[in-house]
């Protein structure tokens, strides 16, 4: 258990390091996002309906498309030189190589969210830093859900034709009970409803954590064994 | 004194493997002892890289068995996997990293003790010491192939694997190959060398075999001259190509 | 008899069931017509309901036999499973999108719009969406050993998709209660109407059957001669 834990902190690290030195992607991604936000501000009617009404969707449609473009990433890095090989060749069990990748798109998605956190409390004049300690934990949780399921389909989709536009149609399902709950909790934490409001919605997103980090770890190795 | 019963290093018994319809490997079976080195020789689509790769533990055979010390590598867990090294046409090493991060990167994986030292005393072994904070990227095809090298072997394997290594090597690379596989031999490490270079693949070979459309058409101790092989090859891929 | 021989009669069985079961479903919607009477409150435009329902009933049966398939292959490796999988994903999307055509025929001349965000209806969208998925990736994947594996991966992510998205669909609807207090299906279904409910339930799920054997039987003729033909190059 502490080796396997061991090699994924060494295989996060590497990609990690890969990729800040780099820094394209992650630029990108915060380029993105903050373009999606802008073009949210253009996109409705300011008079018709207040920005708090829209800004939980606002917020997780952004931080959804944000993912997506940093899970692309994981298994594409192991194409070169075809890295992967020396990766299965090595004592590194596949739930090592499978956890070490999920970490290292935390760290790259969580980096992400917690500059367009800000940026989105900015532009939509929206309150969070009253309800700073909740909006994080609701969105920890559900990026753990999406990035659980998103690294796994990241490494189906890299070997397929047209990877990028794989990872999308082959994730999208999966958003739809994370997004759910999360714009529900998000809406509810923003308007200083009490906890029994969204207690429900909490459990549906940790079942769906566990159940999906669990199960993808369970077929992780189909994916990449021959 | 009778030796105590042991184990050959390397034993493979009816390896079959197919892609779809294609049938990859017919049934192979060799072994090899400490100190030996295999070399096979075939034509392209012979199967000799799925061969390898089903012994690196890359790939699952449909039929037969794998076994490393007289113990199963086919259902192997971890442990089996580090008593082997593969060097392969990629190089399976990170542009974006030195030469010094890849191989403590490996180092980590295959939990060597301190593996910033050992992964400068690999690169000291393939002459690379100078070249230790230089991004992987930015080497040549020769630098690489013995970066390669030094990654294959830094967990120390028993068993080494080199599927087509003397590819893109220009003379003086390939010649610091060479010696260094020579060493290998010295140190009693098993090798099984695949090449269609029959001169190079002859002077480091202590066994060769002939592999042509998934089975081994001829597998013995090294037996003739250069010209000899040359002769026996030319028959083997005729008869069965 | 060959492998080609035996998918050949698959084939013709197969023809023959589906045959059966659309006659079926011809006595089934003349029942319906004819012999069921009238829903009170919604009229005519009820009785689509005899299709609606049984379609999305098998509709989600297929992608159970997805997900089925797709952990038993994982654990065989049997491409047999595979192909059963396969055959069900291209049934199944077939009676997915009938449910979500015929929900607006239904839902037009009753609640006056064309599409209502209701909980049935809106898991089944989801429901289309994983198939469209699932039969995208298998285009997407040439090599036969990976595409089974990578299919049955997104099989079993994909069953346990279903109730998540079950209960989000729930949880959010009473929230926002109905526009409409009718309940699509009718309060309580009286004698006639149950049965021909049932009878529409079982020929439906009888032509899911020969429909899945027969793409299945298609599939293993269409690899027996390529086999043949790989055979006969060599």
């Amino acid at each position: 258990m502490g080796e396997v834990l061991r090699h994924a902190l060494a295989i996060a690290g590497k990609d990690l390091r890969l990729e800040f030195r780099s820094r394209t992607a992650f630029l990108s991604a915060l380029v993105f996002t903050a373009l999606v936000l802008a073009i949210f501000q253009f996109a409705r009617d300011p008079t018709a309906v207040s920005a708090v009404d829209l800004a939980p969707g606002i917020l997780w449609i952004t931080f959804s498309f944000a993912g997506l473009l940093g899970l692309n990433r994981a298994f594409a890095l192991e194409r070169e030189n075809r890295a992967l090989d020396g990766l299965l060749l090595s004592p590194a069990s596949r739930t090592a190589l499978y956890l070490g990748k999920v970490l290292a798109n935390l760290v790259f998605v969580g980096l992400v969210e917690a500059i367009a956190l800000p940026l989105f409390a900015i532009f939509f004049n929206v309150p969070v830093l009253g309800v700073l300690g909740p909006l994080v934990a609701v969105i920890a949780l559900a990026t753990i859900g999406f990035v659980a399921v998103g690294t796994l389909m990241s490494s189906i989709a890299v070997s397929t034709r047209f990877a990028e536009l794989m990872l999308p149609v082959l994730m999208l399902p999966f958003l739809m009970p994370p997004i759910t709950a999360a714009v529900q909790m998000t809406a509810r934490i923003f308007a200083g409803r009490p906890f029994s409001e969204i207690i429900g919605w909490l459990k549906l997103l940790v079942a769906y954590d566990v159940a999906f980090l669990v199960v993808c770890i369970l077929v992780f190795e189909h994916t990449i064994e021959e | 004194m009778t030796a105590p019963a042991r184990h050959p290093v390397l034993t493979v018994r009816d390896l079959a493997r197919s892609f779809g319809p294609v049938r990859a490997l017919r049934g192979v079976d060799f072994t090899l002892d400490a100190g030996e080195v295999l070399a096979i020789f075939g034509p392209n689509g012979a199967g000799k890289t799925t061969l390898l790769r089903i012994l690196a533990g890359l790939l699952r055979p449909e039929r037969g068995e794998v076994l490393l010390g007289g113990q199963s590598a086919v259902r192997a867990a971890a442990s089996q996997r580090r008593r082997v090294g593969l060097i392969s046409h990629a190089t399976f090493l990170y542009d974006g990293l030195t030469a010094s991060e890849n191989l403590e990167f490996y180092g980590r994986l295959y939990g060597v003790s301190d593996p910033r030292a050992r992964a400068l005393a690999a690169l000291e072994a393939v002459a690379l010491a100078e070249r230790a904070a230089t991004f992987a990227g930015t080497m040549s095809r020769g630098m690489l192939q013995r970066l390669a090298l030094a990654r294959a072997l830094l967990h120390e394997p028993d068993i080494v694997l080199l599927d087509e290594p003397f590819t893109g090597l220009d003379q003086a690379a390939a010649a610091a190959l060479r010696r260094q596989l020579v060493r290998l031999r010295e140190e009693r490490r098993t090798v099984v060398l695949v090449t269609h270079n029959l001169d190079e693949g002859l002077e480091l070979a202590t066994h060769t075999a002939f592999q042509v459309a998934g089975r081994f058409v001829e597998c013995a101790p090294k037996d003739g001259d250069a010209a000899d092989y040359r002769r026996r090859y030319a028959e083997a891929t005729a008869a069965h190509g | 008899m060959t492998a080609i021989e035996t998918a050949e009669l698959s084939l013709r069985r197969s023809r023959a069931l589906m045959v059966a079961a659309l006659a079926l479903l011809a006595a089934v919607y003349v029942r319906a017509l004819a012999f069921t009477p009238v829903e009170a409150t919604q009229g005519p435009a009820q009785k689509i309901f005899y299709v609606h329902v049984p379609s999305a009933w098998v509709a989600f049966l297929a992608f159970a036999v997805v997900g089925v398939c797709s952990v038993l292959y994982l654990i065989f490796k049997e491409p047999r499973l595979d192909r059963i999988a396969a055959a069900s994903a291209e049934v199944g999307v077939v009676f997915t999108t009938g449910v979500l055509l015929t929900g607006p025929i239904w839902a037009k001349p009753i609640w006056g719009a064309w599409w209502t965000w209701d909980a049935r209806l809106s898991s089944t969208l989801f429901l289309w969406f994983l198939y469209f998925a699932y039969l995208v990736l298998r285009t997407a994947v040439q090599e036969q050993g990976q595409r089974a594996r990578y299919s049955a991966v997104l099989g079993i992510l994909g069953a346990l998709l279903v109730p998540f998205i079950h209960l989000s669909v729930q949880m959010f609807r009473t929230l926002h209660p109905q526009a409409v207090v009718l309940n699509p299906e009718g309060p309580t279904l009286p004698g006639s109407m149950l049965a021909t409910l049932l009878f529409s339930l079982a020929v439906m799920t009888l032509l899911y059957t020969g429909l899945v054997w027969h793409r299945y039987a298609q599939a293993e003729r269409d690899e027996a001669r390529a086999e043949r033909a790989a055979d006969d190059a060599r």
